[in-house]
């Protein structure tokens, strides 16, 4: 739609596809100059937060899984270690190993979905993920089959893979028979193979040439590539530990969007696999350093547009730390440490697959919780996209409204933002006005 | 994902979110049909599954599949569509509400040619989807039409 007469064009796409959840993006442009990004979210997890109050802590587990449909274990996650630290539990062993796999199941089977049906088609020229696989069906088969490796691994330690229910404070409410985990290897050392594939694939697509100056925010811990536990860290030199979490990181309200802003020291970040994977290159398996390395991608990686080959590069690491996991795999004695009850504050922050994801409770000595906090990676994330955008769009603005609106949803689906945390839908619009 | 039966040609899975009021009409639907269908189908309560559609849908002759829906009618409202032969529309059956959309996950498996032969999808319009609100009232009478459309959908199947 196009009103030039009056120096003003306003570009209105219903959807921005590919993106889970829903939202909006305004974009207004005054002559050459961007004005202004917004980037509107509807729905926050802030309504689980009030939601949340007064439940018993055991209920939170199962409440918290039914926010995302694509990363539960990372909201069961985060919530069960913030629980642990208040009743002053510390879970090893076997249990944490099965923890950690069960994360890696769902990076799989979340990375597989993004990688290959909601960005892959942005690279290939594809309208969707539907009409890549008309011409594709190949490489749709082999990432179809991936994420159904990480289902697998889901339903088979989470009792089910679309809202797992047997994720617990303590543990598990059942442990697999080490049989049961082995049955597991066949399928996960073809997804091994198809990890590197995947990666190799990705790695050949044309990239712009696009590098914003990121503050990467991830967790980071001495031994392993992390998942539940570590220290936070950014690239500006930040350390600190989960606890202090919102001592550095704030939440501000703004007028467009129901969801929160969270910035570090005031100012955008970046979490999420590309942020993860510069933080903690030294902790990839040699597989996954070779892969990466044959990529010829500068490193730390600077393009946002790179995720996909981070991501894919955390497929493989997931698959094979699944491996890993599986091959020392002793059933724990019990499937859940026994829980004292006490009141107190506990926070925790875990990697879901789309960035850092954290969780305050406050809970009294009923084990009722009294306060709940929830900073999903996409509402982190925010402020980096619509920084983004002002950065990417002045190269856009010769095109068509259209072509530039397509350009801005391809920026935005390089964050994989999983609105459905925090929104539904994501409508977009860019308003066009005259030089002032 | 829970299933119960025996593997039968006939599928009936139902989505949703049963923390947001209506939102949960397709579980509550196939928990009803769960405890009559006896052996005539396969039931699969499916919560939020978007693509993990396709691999739900696999292996079965005819697929039913009951979600929340929101084409513009009155709550409560019933939409039988048959996505057998052609798209169903998205409008009705937004993406938003579980992460890639039923419609999405269909056309997806229609593409990669493993769609089941005969996919009938009911939507029941939805009010009230506000979190941890109970199902609006006429929601009631819907989720008896739609348990009874099924049920003879099923029959007929057999017939």
């Amino acid at each position: 739609m196009s009103e030039k007469h009056t120096h003003t064009r306003t570009i209105a796409v219903d959807l921005v596809a590919r993106v889970e959840g829903e939202g909006a993006l305004r974009v207004t442009v005054k002559g050459d100059v961007v004005q202004d990004v917004q980037l509107k979210i509807f729905e926050p997890p802030r309504f689980f937060e009030a939601f949340l109050q007064g439940r018993h802590y055991d209920e939170v587990p199962d409440i918290v899984a039914r926010i995302c449909g694509i990363c539960p274990i990372a909201y069961q996650m985060s919530a069960v270690h913030a629980f642990e630290r208040i009743f002053g539990l510390r879970v090893e062993g076997a249990l944490r190993d099965l923890r950690r796999l069960i994360y890696c199941g769902e990076w799989i089977e979340s990375h597989a979905l993004h990688v290959y049906l909601l960005q892959a088609p942005d690279f290939l020229g594809y309208e969707s993920g539907i009409a890549m696989a008309k011409d594709h069906p190949a490489v749709v088969t082999r990432g179809l089959r991936l994420k159904k490796a990480g289902n697998a691994i889901m339903t088979l330690l989470g009792g089910r893979s679309v809202h797992p229910v047997s994720v617990k404070v303590g543990g598990f409410s059942r442990v697999p028979f080490r049989r049961e985990l082995e049955g597991m290897k066949d399928e996960l050392s073809w997804a091994r193979d198809a990890a590197v594939e995947t990666v190799r694939w990705v790695a050949g697509f044309d990239f712009p040439d696009f590098t914003p100056d990121y503050n990467d925010v991830a967790l980071r811990h001495p031994d392993e590539y992390p998942f539940n536990e570590g220290q936070v860290v950014a690239s500006s030199g930040l350390q600190i530990s989960v606890n202090e979490f919102e001592r550095h990181f704030t939440e501000h309200q703004v007028s467009y969007s129901t969801a929160l802003h969270c910035t570090l020291q005031g100012s955008p970040y970046l979490v999420g696999p590309l942020a993860r994977l510069n933080l903690n290159l030294e902790h990839l398996t040699p597989l996954a350093k070779q892969v990466l390395a044959d990529c010829a991608v500068a490193l730390p990686m600077r393009n946002p547009f790179h995720g996909i080959i981070a991501r894919s590069i955390e497929i493989l690491y997931a698959v094979e730390e699944s491996l890993r996991l599986i091959e020392r795999y002793e059933p724990p004695p019990v499937p859940a440490a026994p829980i004292t009850v006490q009141p107190g504050i506990g926070m925790a922050c875990t990697e879901a697959p789309r960035g850092i994801l954290y969780h305050r409770y406050e809970v009294d000595g009923d084990g009722i919780v009294r306060k709940a906090k929830i900073v999903p990676p996409t509402s982190q994330n925010q402020c980096r996209i619509e920084q983004d955008l002002r950065l990417f769009l002045p190269r856009l603005l010769s095109l068509p409204d259209k072509e530039a609106a397509l350009a801005c949803e391809r920026v935005i689906r390089c964050y994989d933002p999983c609105i459905s945390c925090a929104t539904h839908f994501l409508n977009l619009e860019i308003r066009r006005e005259g030089s002032a | 994902m829970k299933t119960n039966g025996p593997p039968s040609s006939i599928r009936i899975i139902g989505l949703g979110n049963d923390l947001r009021g209506d939102d949960a009409v397709g579980l509550l639907t196939v928990r009803r049909l769960r405890q009559t269908i006896g052996d005539r189908a396969e039931v699969i309560e499916a919560g939020m599954a978007g693509v993990d559609l396709i691999e739900l849908m696999k292996g079965a002759s005819v697929v039913i599949l009951i979600d929340a829906a929101r084409g513009g009618k009155a709550p409560g409202s019933i939409y039988r569509l048959d996505a057998s032969v052609s798209r169903i529309g998205g409008q009705v059956f937004p993406r938003s509400s579980h992460a890639i959309g039923v419609s999405e996950a269909i056309e997806l498996a229609r593409a990669m040619d493993v769609l089941p032969a005969t996919v009938i999808v009911y939507g029941v319009e939805v009010g009230n989807i506000e979190l941890g609100q109970p199902l609006s009232p006429p929601m009631g009478e819907a989720l008896d039409h739609v348990v009874k459309r099924i049920i003879q959908e099923c029959e007929a199947c057999h017939a």
